[in-house]
């Protein structure tokens, strides 16, 4: 079979059939990560969870979905009723738009031509994603501030205040995935992963652990949940949303959930790349790469009648859709997880945590990658598994360093002083008997 | 004179760290996670074993013809600290007592078991059941029929001589 790119009427009905795919499959996914949060919950809680509606409560999301629908939507007299209703919306149009990009199985065959597995392969994947991730902030901010409720308005500063902090330490992170792959493009990142013969997470542990904690404050998931904050602010930037458009904070803040862990399967666990080179079908620019041993820009060598390449399957995309589609569930998981164990930081610990110790440590790992990447480049390493076996002692080493200082600085202490104050008061004690 | 200090040795890290505390913290939540100790009754479902002593819904006893036991003697009404029991007694042509009107006020009732300790011909009694719940306030003033319909068991009355029920 000719493998040419699918086009024409039959293209345009694959693009329809994509996004709606798409598009239900991330809502079908907010909604059962809702049950499954409240189920994990409860199993860490040692309690049974919603077991009432359905078998093991499967039908839950939908009863909850009725509720919110059903139930009397309040306005506050004194709200900004323009960007009161617009909030929810801003915020959760982003998250299901980022999806977009974001390949979710290897390209399938299909007697019309072969169709890639995402809704648009555009060449500035990442930095589309860091523009649009950004956005869901609007939601909260002007949500809360179209409120007039002072802990509305609290909450939404403290939203925009968190994203600002750690949208850097993410940018740079994603630097650094930059650096090595060479390209923005995701579906060249998934290849350059396939490539190397290891994930990304190997190599780049240290920007992989980085990204993580941003993406926990970007989605303003516990401990790093500042802009709802029961404790402090009522129910901060939804205090005065109710039913539906209430309904609509949780299910963003779900899918915002949803697309940092396809993010993190994608980047740094080879998205839907599976061990072994059986999948590895690239799909660029409406072509399939084949006999090419590196697709870097310029620098890609084709050598012609070497295949490097599989052959996309059927039986292939089903299985490289359910290797992506676990990584993501694995994630949602272990966003749970966190949930349930962490108490949640004070606002200065947070604001602490993105500007002392994430941003100069992301800052010191891009120095030292790129100068690693130069290094290597200098010996006439060729790009390939050696040259990732390099790294992943590189990024080791410095992933060690870092958690060694986090655990023996008391990065994020309680009240006690710093040790700048302890040295000051030590300084004072000088000369008074000390006790045992 | 010099003010005496105590110096306190801090903890180290394995007292203070973050990252530590953070990490058995997470196995901790893991290992309920997988296996968690559901403890939870499924109520509607899963029934309780009320105790023999549990007191609950009254309930009167009836004879082999479907009379009341009832001889309307006016004890129970007149020891409940309560005051939620309403006699009017009668007599009928061969000079029984029986019971006019019986109700009780399950609203006012504490529960406290004294009706059924004082009635001499073990009438009244109180039973293992609680699950009492209606749509309007006046249904839970039981009238005599209605008492008569209980089937749940009858509460077991403590016993001097035999103080755990064993």
């Amino acid at each position: 079979m000719e493998l040419h790119p699918i086009s024409g009427i039959p293209g345009y009905i694959a693009m329809v059939v994509k996004v709606l795919a798409i598009f239900v499959g991330v809502l079908l996914t907010v909604a059962y990560a809702t049950l499954g949060e409240r189920k994990i919950a409860a199993w860490i809680q040692d309690r049974s969870g919603p077991n009432r509606v359905g078998p093991w409560g499967l039908f839950q999301p939908i009863a909850d979905g009725l509720k919110n629908l059903l139930k009397e939507e309040t306005l506050p007299a004194k709200s900004a009723k323009v960007y009161f209703l617009l909030g929810p919306m801003i915020s959760l149009f982003p998250a299901f738009v980022i999806f977009a990009v974001i390949p979710i199985a290897a390209p399938l065959p299909t007697p019309w031509g072969v169709v890639d597995m995402m809704v648009a392969d555009i060449p500035i994947g990442i930095l589309f994603i860091m523009a649009l991730s950004s956005l869901g902030v609007y939601g909260l901010v002007v949500g809360g501030w179209a409120a007039n409720n002072k802990y509305a308005l609290l909450g939404g500063m403290r939203a925009s205040a968190q994203m600002v902090s750690y949208e850097v330490a993410m940018g740079l992170s994603v630097v650094a995935i930059l650096m090595l792959a060479g390209n923005v493009t995701l579906t060249q990142v998934v290849w350059q992963q396939q490539q190397l013969g290891m994930w990304f997470a190997l190599p780049l542990s240290m920007a992989f652990i980085l990204f993580m904690l941003s993406a926990f404050a970007e989605t303003n998931r516990l401990p790093f949940d500042m802009p709802e904050c029961e404790s402090e602010l009522v129910g901060g930037f939804h205090t005065e949303y109710s039913g539906m458009k209430y309904a609509m904070y949780p299910m963003a803040e779900y899918a915002h959930m949803t697309t940092a862990s396809a993010l993190m399967a994608t980047l740094f666990f080879g998205g839907w790349d599976l061990p072994g080179s059986w999948d590895n079908a690239f799909w660029y620019d409406g072509q399939l790469l084949r006999s090419c041993t590196s697709a870097v820009g310029a620098a890609a060598t084709c050598i012609p009648g070497t295949e490097v390449l599989a052959a996309p399957a059927l039986w292939k995309t089903a299985l490289t859709f359910t290797g992506f589609f676990a990584k993501v569930v694995f994630f949602l998981v272990v966003y749970v997880w966190v949930r349930w164990t962490l108490p949640r930081f004070r606002y200065d610990q947070v604001m602490a945590l993105g500007w002392k110790v994430l941003l100069p440590t992301a800052l010191g790992y891009i120095m030292l990658l790129a100068v690693s990447i130069l290094v290597l480049d200098g010996l006439g390493l060729t790009w390939g598994f050696t040259y990732g076996l390099v790294l992943t002692a590189v990024s080791g080493l410095a992933a060690g360093t870092f958690l060694f200082f986090i655990d023996r600085g008391r990065t994020i202490s309680g009240a006690a002083a710093g040790a700048s104050q302890r040295t000051e008061i030590k300084s004072i004690l000088v000369g008074s008997p000390a006790g045992d | 004179m010099a003010i005496s200090v105590k110096v306190m040795k801090r903890p180290g890290p394995e007292k203070t760290s973050y990252l530590r505390a953070t990490l058995s913290g997470m196995a901790l939540t893991f290992r309920h996670l997988v296996n968690p100790a559901t403890l939870t009754q499924q109520y509607p479902e899963e029934q309780t074993d009320l105790a023999p002593r549990w007191r609950g819904t009254h309930r009167m006893e009836v004879h082999a013809d479907g009379r009341p036991k009832c001889v309307a003697c006016g004890l129970c009404p007149t020891v409940c600290p309560a005051n939620c029991i309403r006699l009017v007694g009668g007599e009928d042509d061969q000079g029984n007592r029986y019971p006019v009107v019986y109700e009780i006020d399950e609203f006012r009732c504490i529960f406290c078991g004294m009706c059924q300790e004082v009635c001499p011909v073990e009438a009244i009694h109180l039973g293992q059941h609680f699950e009492n719940s209606e749509y309007t306030r006046d249904r839970f003033v039981y009238d005599l029929d209605r008492l008569m319909e209980q089937d749940h068991p009858s509460t077991l009355l403590w016993d001097p001589s035999d103080p755990s029920s064993e």
